[in-house]
């Protein structure tokens, strides 16, 4: 499958990528590392008129200790995020998922700011990045602005983006604590049937689900019944409570609300008090 | 060479329209190609259809079964999920470029034979690349982190079995570095 005739612009900057951006409006996408955009192409579920390439920009792969605080540049792949010793003692629960994204093929293309623009509520890095808490730093034309990973994703595949921005950066707080992240496939590359990620730390707890909504969605019910001191047992069997899981081939709505109770369990348990 | 994709190639929305074509230079197994294709010609294609190079398979064409792997800049990518325009300026290895000049098979190549990690051959190229691929970044790998590392690439005769012995052996016998 060979995707719909576009023109390719290739820019070097983040400004230039603004510009581009200001310019085509709708008809423009960005390309990073290609491992949504291209498959949605070939598929022509997207035929953008103009592929705007953000990959060569100069400056946007790094990954930076500030004390409390990771920052990532938007363009770091996920083989990058996955063994950086930063993030491994930091917040090892991103460095972990991101050695569960794909496949060693898809991780050494794949960028963490093209993921999180994707906005897909199947992916592993949206729910991660929720349960920390992270901000995602975007770039307009007048200027940057910082936005919570929970007011981040908007809708299926939409997030607060504005059209004319561009994702720099993605900041998430120092989580040394108990951790983890459960993934729940029939196949070993396979996007999660239904994933948890989950972070607890001076008891407080962060929990979000992957694939349970139209938008990576945190536990809510789950995260407050532990701050007011439930049980692990009694706050996972909340995991699906307000939720609208979707229906596939590969799960139905109530199969997908049972995988969250068991995996939520899973989860805490792991990551302990 | 200039290429185009040829109508009859391509069905639904926006068949009929053609790209402006760019100018990509690409480093494949040792040989500097400069070409003209269209943005939407994915690395695949090119290795094919202008490169010549036809070792490298199209599988599943959606990014899951690995056949076309090869090494971009030395790492394992699914060139069927990359535009040739973003491999200008890089430089790939495929299946063809493994083996010394002389025929001398690389170590994997080598360790595949040996031990018959092949059925019908078809994931075989794709497979290759990607085990030089993970004993670059693991030169001792247990036979769970070869399974694992080797996720992404799918074998539908389902002969993994041999396949992981070979990468096993082919680690033992510390693999020639490539790509880099």
């Amino acid at each position: 499958m060979i995707p719909a005739a576009f023109e390719y612009r290739r820019v070097h900057t983040v400004e230039d990528a603004v510009a581009q951006l200001g310019e085509l409006g709708d008809d423009a996408k960005l390309l990073a590392g290609g491992h949504s955009l291209l498959p949605l192409m070939r598929l022509r579920l997207a035929t953008p008129a103009v592929v705007v390439d953000i990959g060569r920009v100069e400056g946007l792969s790094y990954v930076r200790d500030e004390g409390d605080q990771v920052a990532i540049g938007a363009l770091t792949r996920h083989r990058d995020v996955e063994i950086s010793p930063v993030l491994r003692e930091m917040v090892p629960l991103l460095a972990h998922a991101a050695s569960q994204v794909g496949d060693p093929q898809v991780r050494h293309r794949g960028t963490i700011g093209g993921s999180l623009a994707h906005g897909d509520p199947a992916s592993d890095l949206p729910a991660v990045v929720l349960a920390l808490g992270g901000t995602l730093v975007a770039q307009g034309p007048g200027g940057r602005r910082e936005i919570p990973a929970g007011e981040f994703f908007t809708g299926f595949l939409e997030t607060a983006l504005e059209p004319g921005e561009v994702l720099v950066e993605v900041r998430v707080p120092a989580s040394p604590g108990g951790w983890s992240f459960q993934k729940f496939n029939r196949r070993a590359q396979d996007w999660a049937i239904v994933g948890v990620a989950a972070v607890r730390r001076n008891g407080s707890s962060g929990v979000a689900l992957v694939n349970m909504g139209s938008t990576p969605v945190r536990a809510r019910a789950t995260e407050e019944a532990l701050a007011s001191g439930a049980s692990v047992a009694d706050a996972a069997a909340l995991a699906a409570e307000g939720l609208d899981p979707p229906a596939d081939l590969n799960a139905s709505p109530e199969f997908r609300a049972h995988l969250a109770r068991v995996l939520v369990r899973r989860a805490l348990e792991e990551a302990g008090g | 060479m200039r290429y185009w994709i040829e109508a009859g190639q391509v069905t639904g929305r926006g068949a009929s329209e053609k790209g402006v074509p760019m100018r990509v230079q690409v480093r494949v197994n040792g040989v500097e190609h400069e070409d003209e294709v269209e943005p939407r010609v994915l690395l695949v294609h090119y290795l094919r259809e202008v490169v010549g190079l036809t070792g490298t398979n199209v599988g599943c064409d959606t990014s899951s079964c690995g056949a076309c792997t090869v090494l971009l800049d030395g790492e394992s990518v699914k060139s069927c999920t990359l535009l040739a325009a973003q491999a200008d300026g890089h430089e790939v290895t495929t299946i063809e470029g493994l083996a010394s000049p002389d025929g001398t098979l690389h170590p994997m190549q080598a360790a595949f034979r040996e031990h018959h990690g092949l059925q019908c051959g078809y994931c075989t190229p794709g497979m290759v690349m990607a085990a030089v691929s993970l004993l670059a970044e693991h030169p001792s790998p247990t036979e769970a982190e070869v399974r694992e590392g080797l996720e992404g690439n799918l074998c539908r005769c389902t002969g993994y079995h041999n396949i992981v012995k070979a990468v096993l052996a082919a680690a033992e016998a510390a693999p020639a570095p490539v790509g880099r």
